[in-house]
């Protein structure tokens, strides 16, 4: 009986660093504790070590708008985060940790006859990839999303929307806290509060890291860092095509259950979902400049907060609860970078811009087979930091900025 | 958060009154291959700390300038017209800064 009272851990304690790992992964967000798990899981690599300069999930990975979609644009974008949709369907199971994923539909608003007739390419290279999507009407947006404001007097009018019904979303610290306790079972160490100020390598090779607590040894380094990639990546001496912007978000105060889809507008730059906890959470796009500060803005709320009264009036009274930024990596064409650099042994996962979240157990999986095997595999290949000297780019910008 | 930037025509304004045209990169050469041209159009150096950098005056003079401005803090040291460097200049005759259409 006594036992109910006992304080159960997620994951150990923090112990000592050892001198030497096979694996140090940089970052304890989703992508670093999903490649750590993976790693342990399905190759048996456990002598890793994760360092998080914060605690886990501080970044990225605890201030995004936790929506789950696969309707992308590109064939090699579509084929990506649609495995990744798979395995974020199993991953509750999986970790035996109740993720809360729900997936009750995305809904992406046309507010023209151009956006129109790009939802219905989106759709068809879906459908062609297997993902379900479709273009539906205004009938059909009303059917679904009766709430809706689907009045003409607003500056934006909808004409339809493109929905994608296993489209969803999750809780996003439960993600990082399963796969945290995943790898942790399988002797993966977490080490927050751990900085990396040095990579070392000798001959092209990365040999160690230095750390706030000590260095370590080890052949191979994964960088899972979202807006300080290019920090982080400096250390090796690794250049990158990416910019550091914020993105922004807020939710209200919680409000009876009442939209049970997300809603999309690329138009009015806005993204519009209800928690689990009844807050509407908004996002928007990323302010144009870069920067490092995480510090949020009024316009965007002001902006925001207006946009999404055209589409849900019925909000006019609720109050904002609280609003916060993240830092996002954006590449030059809103595809990821994932893989092998010039530096062997240095990986990278970065340029995630505003989607990296949706994409955490499918970089784990492929990232952990590229450590384990050092084989690119298929489904990242079109990824590869290479194709910005190639020139051979993979442009996702119709269906990924401020597509959520 | 939200910051002024001193205009080198109008001064200080809001930053939404501007676009932003990213850090200033160094032209290629002459005639540069495919990886130095990838270089100058996609790789960044995304400094964390003072950023030299193109902005765009859009509702006001509408004019390009350059800016020196703090990442960590958006924090404008200085802005200024464009001088006209080496870099910067508009391509002459002897150097041209994207490579000829080759002669068939």
């Amino acid at each position: 009986m006594k036992d109910v009272f006992r304080q159960r851990r997620m994951w150990r304690p923090r112990g000592e660093l050892k001198r030497r790992y096979d694996v140090v992964i940089v970052g304890g967000g989703s992508h670093g504790l999903a490649t750590a798990y993976y790693l342990a899981k399905n190759h048996g690599i456990t002598d890793v070590a994760v360092l998080e300069r914060s605690y886990i999930g501080s970044g990225a990975a605890g201030r995004n708008t936790t929506i789950i979609r696969s309707n992308y644009r590109t064939p090699e974008g579509v084929a990506f985060y649609g495995r990744s949709v798979e395995l974020y369907e199993r991953l509750a199971a999986e970790l035996d940790f109740n993720l809360l994923f729900s997936q009750h539909g995305h809904l992406t608003l046309a507010h023209s006859d151009r956006a129109l007739i790009t939802m219905t390419e989106r759709a068809e290279v879906n459908q062609l990839l297997g993902v379900d999507s479709r273009v539906v009407d205004r009938d059909g947006v009303a059917g679904l999303c009766p709430e809706l404001n689907l009045s003409r007097e607003v500056t934006w009018p909808i004409e339809g929307a493109l929905y994608h019904r296993r489209g969803g979303i999750i809780r996003h610290d439960a993600v990082v806290w399963g796969l945290a306790r995943g790898a942790d079972r399988r002797g993966v160490e977490i080490h927050p509060g751990t900085e990396v100020t040095g990579i070392e390598s000798s001959n092209g090779r990365v040999t160690g890291v230095r750390t706030t607590r000590g260095d370590i040894a080890c052949d191979t380094v994964v960088s899972a860092t979202a807006g300080w990639s290019t920090l982080v990546a400096d250390l090796a001496g690794v250049p990158l095509p990416i910019t550091t912007h914020i993105l922004q978000a807020f939710v209200t105060e919680p409000l009876k259950p009442f939209l049970d889809v997300i809603i999309v507008s690329s138009q009015m730059h806005v993204y519009i979902s209800q928690t689990d906890r009844g807050e509407i959470l908004i996002g928007a796009e990323i302010e144009p400049y870069t920067t490092y500060l995480g510090t949020g803005t009024f316009g965007f709320l002001e902006d925001s907060a207006r946009h999404t009264l055209e589409l849900f009036p019925q909000l006019e009274h609720a109050a904002v609860l609280r609003q916060w930024t993240g830092l996002c990596d954006l590449s030059p064409d809103y595809s990821p970078i994932l893989g092998v650099t010039e530096v062997g042994g240095f990986l990278v996962s970065c340029g995630w811009g505003t989607y990296g979240f949706k994409a955490a157990p499918i970089v784990g999986t492929t990232l952990a087979e590229l450590v384990a095997t050092g084989r690119t595999p298929e489904l990242i290949a079109p990824f590869t930091l290479e194709r910005f000297s190639t020139d051979s780019l993979v442009s996702e910008l119709a269906a990924a900025a401020v597509s959520h | 958060m939200s910051f002024l930037i001193p205009c080198p025509n109008c001064g200080s304004r809001d930053v939404n009154e501007f676009a932003y045209g990213g850090e200033i990169a160094v032209r290629p050469e002459a005639r540069p291959n495919v990886r130095e041209l990838g270089s100058y159009l996609y790789f960044r150096r995304n400094v964390a700390g003072v950023q030299r950098e193109w902005w765009f005056h859009r509702l006001g003079c509408e004019a390009w300038f350059q800016a020196e401005r703090d990442t960590r803090t958006n924090e404008v040291l200085l802005t200024e017209r464009p001088r006209a460097s080496r870099d910067e200049a508009p391509p002459g005759p002897e150097a041209p800064a994207l490579p000829d259409t080759p002669a068939v």
